[in-house]
C-alpha cells in the first residue's frame, strides 16, 4: 500500500464532502407560513424573488426563479436529491418558490417552515468560506425585506428550535470505519450533549445510506454563528481523527478487503444495481480510496456519482420517466463510464 | 388512523421522507417510528418538542384564552402544532414560550448578528464586539499580523459608530 494520502488536517476530503449554512428567516409584517393561504403565499414568493432578482448584488442576475407547483415529480425529487432543497420542500408545492444560483450553489427556499431558507453549500470543508457568502446574501436581503427580529430572541422562526441566529451549520461526512466499528450510536448520543447532531444523509429522520452523515449544530440561541461554527468545526476534527484511525485498523482486515475489492468489481462489471446497492457500493468504493487502496480515482467522481445514480435525478438527467429496471441499467452504465474515465494506473496490482 | 407498521396501535407520527427517488409519506405508532429511527419528530434537534408543548397544555393553554393580535393564534394552537403563528406571537405568549425555548437552547437571550431592524448603531456594537472575540483569539494564537488587521477594523468601525452618533 502507498504512503498515506490523507493525514493532515489541510487536506480532509476523504472523510468531509460538503460544507452547508442556512439561515431561516421571516418578513416581520407576514404571519408564519404555517397561518397563510396559498395567495398570501405567492404574495411573498414574490416580493422575495423581486428582492433577489433586482437586488444591487453582482450575483442577482445570476438567480433563476423556480415555481415549484409547475415541476415534474422527478424535477422536484432531483432539486431534493442534489441538497438543494428539503423533502419539507416538495411535500406541498403550492405557493412555494425556489430561488438558484445557476452554479447550484445557493439557494433560496420561499414559504417552507419559514419564509425564507437561504442555503449556500460548497464541496469539501469550507465553513469560513460558506458561512460569508449566506452572511453577504443576508445582509442584502434583510436591508430590502425586513425581517422579524427581537432584542432578545434574535431572529423570529415557526419552530423555537430554530431562533436566534436562525443558523444551521452542516458538514456532510463520510464516515464507513466508524459506522463499520458500530461506533455511530455512541458519538450520537455524546455530540447531542455538545448541543451538536448527527443525522443522515437527507436530514430529518434519513437512514445514514452509504455511510454519509451530516454533522450539524442544534443550538441556535444564545450562541453566536461564529461560535457555533468553532464548535462544529472542533468536533468534525475529532471526528476527522477518529475515523482516519478506524480506517487504519479496519484496512488490515482481509474481510474489509474483500468487500473494497468485490465492490471495486461489482462497479465496473455489473449490469444492473439499484440505487441503494449503488451508494453501498460507492461507498465501499470511496472507503477503498480513502485508505489508499485505490490511488488514481477521484473523490469527487464518487462524490458526484452519488448524486447522479439517484433515481429521480438519474431520469431528469436523461430527460424521460423511465422503469425502476431501466434506471438500475442505466444507472450501471453511468458508473461503469465514470470509473472508466478515471486514469487506469499503471501500477495497479490488483494481486496483492 | 392505524400505524402502517404495526397495523395495531393508533399512528402518531407523520413522516415524509424520499425513497427511490420518490416522496413517501407514513403514519407510524410512537413505537415504530422509534424502532424506524424516527424518534425524534424535531430530528435536528433531538428533543421531542411536540411533547414539551405538551406538557404546557395540561397547564396553562387551557385557561389560557388570549389571542394574539396579529394572527389570530391561541396559544393553544401553537402547543398543538409546534408552530408559532407569527412574530407577534413571540410577545404574546411570551410567559408561555419561555420556559421551553429555555429547555431546548439551554439559554434565553440573542447573541450573534442583529438584523437590519436592531438600527446601525446596535449593529456596529455588535460588529466591534465580534472583532474583539477575533482580536483576542488571534492574539492568543500568536497570529500579529493578521491581529493587526483586526485592530484597524476595529478603529475604523469605532470611528463610524462616533459619526453615527454625531449625525443623530
Amino acid at each position: 500500500m502507498s504512503e498515506k494520502k490523507y493525514n493532515s488536517l489541510k487536506d480532509v476530503s476523504d472523510v468531509i464532502i460538503s460544507t452547508r449554512i442556512r439561515f431561516a428567516r421571516n418578513l416581520r409584517e407576514f404571519p408564519f407560513p404555517c397561518r397563510l393561504s396559498i395567495d398570501k403565499k405567492c404574495k411573498i414568493a414574490g416580493i422575495v424573488k423581486d428582492a433577489v432578482l433586482n437586488g444591487n448584488s453582482a450575483i442577482s442576475d445570476r438567480f433563476q426563479y423556480i415555481q415549484m407547483s409547475e415541476l415534474t415529480q422527478e424535477e422536484a425529487v432531483s432539486l431534493v436529491e442534489r441538497h438543494l432543497v428539503s423533502p419539507e420542500f416538495i411535500s406541498d408545492r403550492q405557493g412555494r418558490g425556489l430561488l438558484l444560483l445557476d452554479n447550484e450553489s445557493v439557494s433560496i427556499m420561499i414559504n417552507e417552515e419559514d419564509h425564507i431558507r437561504i442555503q449556500v453549500i460548497k464541496s469539501d470543508m469550507d465553513l469560513d468560506g460558506t458561512y460569508s457568502l449566506a452572511d453577504k446574501i443576508d445582509t442584502l436581503l434583510d436591508e430590502q425585506l425586513n425581517f422579524a427580529f427581537n432584542d432578545n430572541l434574535g431572529y423570529l422562526t415557526q419552530c423555537p428550535t430554530n431562533i436566534g441566529t436562525g443558523m444551521r451549520a452542516s458538514l456532510m461526512m463520510h464516515l464507513p470505519a466508524l459506522k463499520e466499528n458500530g461506533a455511530m450510536g455512541k458519538i450520537s448520543a455524546s455530540l447531542a450533549k455538545l448541543g451538536l447532531t448527527l443525522r443522515g444523509m437527507y436530514g430529518e429522520g434519513t437512514e445514514p445510506g452509504g455511510a454519509i452523515y451530516q454533522l450539524s449544530n442544534q443550538v441556535t440561541l444564545g450562541i453566536s454563528e461564529q461560535e457555533a461554527i468553532k464548535n462544529l468545526r472542533d468536533i468534525a476534527v475529532q471526528l476527522i481523527t477518529q475515523e482516519r484511525e478506524a480506517r487504519d485498523s479496519l484496512i488490515k482486515n482481509i474481510n474489509i478487503q474483500d468487500r473494497i475489492y468485490r465492490s471495486y468489481g461489482i462497479l465496473h462489471y455489473a449490469k444492473l444495481m439499484n440505487n441503494k446497492e449503488c451508494t453501498e457500493l460507492l461507498s465501499n468504493l470511496r472507503f477503498g480510496v480513502e485508505a489508499g487502496i485505490f490511488e488514481n480515482i477521484d473523490l469527487s467522481t464518487i462524490n458526484r456519482l452519488f448524486i447522479e445514480i439517484q433515481p429521480a435525478t438519474l431520469m431528469k438527467n436523461i430527460g424521460k420517466k423511465i422503469s425502476p429496471l431501466e434506471r438500475d441499467s442505466i444507472r450501471s452504465e453511468l458508473v461503469r463510464t465514470a470509473l472508466l474515465q478515471q486514469k487506469i494506473p499503471a501500477n495497479r496490482r490488483l494481486e496483492n | 388512523m392505524l400505524c402502517q407498521s404495526c397495523e395495531k396501535k393508533q399512528a402518531t407520527t407523520h413522516i415524509k421522507t424520499i425513497l427511490n427517488g420518490e416522496l413517501k409519506e407514513f403514519n407510524l405508532c410512537h413505537e415504530c417510528a422509534q424502532k424506524l429511527g424516527y424518534g425524534s419528530f424535531f430530528g435536528n434537534i433531538g428533543l421531542d418538542l411536540n411533547k414539551l408543548f405538551g406538557s404546557f397544555m395540561l397547564g396553562s393553554s387551557e385557561k389560557n384564552t388570549k389571542l394574539c393580535k396579529c394572527c389570530g393564534s391561541s396559544f393553544s394552537d401553537i402547543a398543538k402544532s409546534g408552530q408559532v403563528g407569527c412574530a407577534a406571537c413571540y410577545d404574546t405568549f411570551f410567559d408561555e414560550l419561555m420556559p421551553s425555548i429555555q429547555r431546548i437552547h439551554g439559554r434565553t437571550t440573542h447573541i450573534g448578528k442583529l438584523a437590519h431592524s436592531a438600527g446601525t448603531e446596535a449593529r456596529i456594537k455588535n460588529e466591534i464586539m465580534k472583532y474583539k472575540n477575533e482580536l483576542e483569539a488571534a492574539v492568543k494564537a500568536q497570529e500579529f499580523e493578521r491581529a493587526a488587521e483586526i485592530r484597524d477594523r476595529i478603529k475604523e468601525l469605532e470611528k463610524g459608530a462616533a459619526q453615527n452618533i454625531d449625525n443623530k
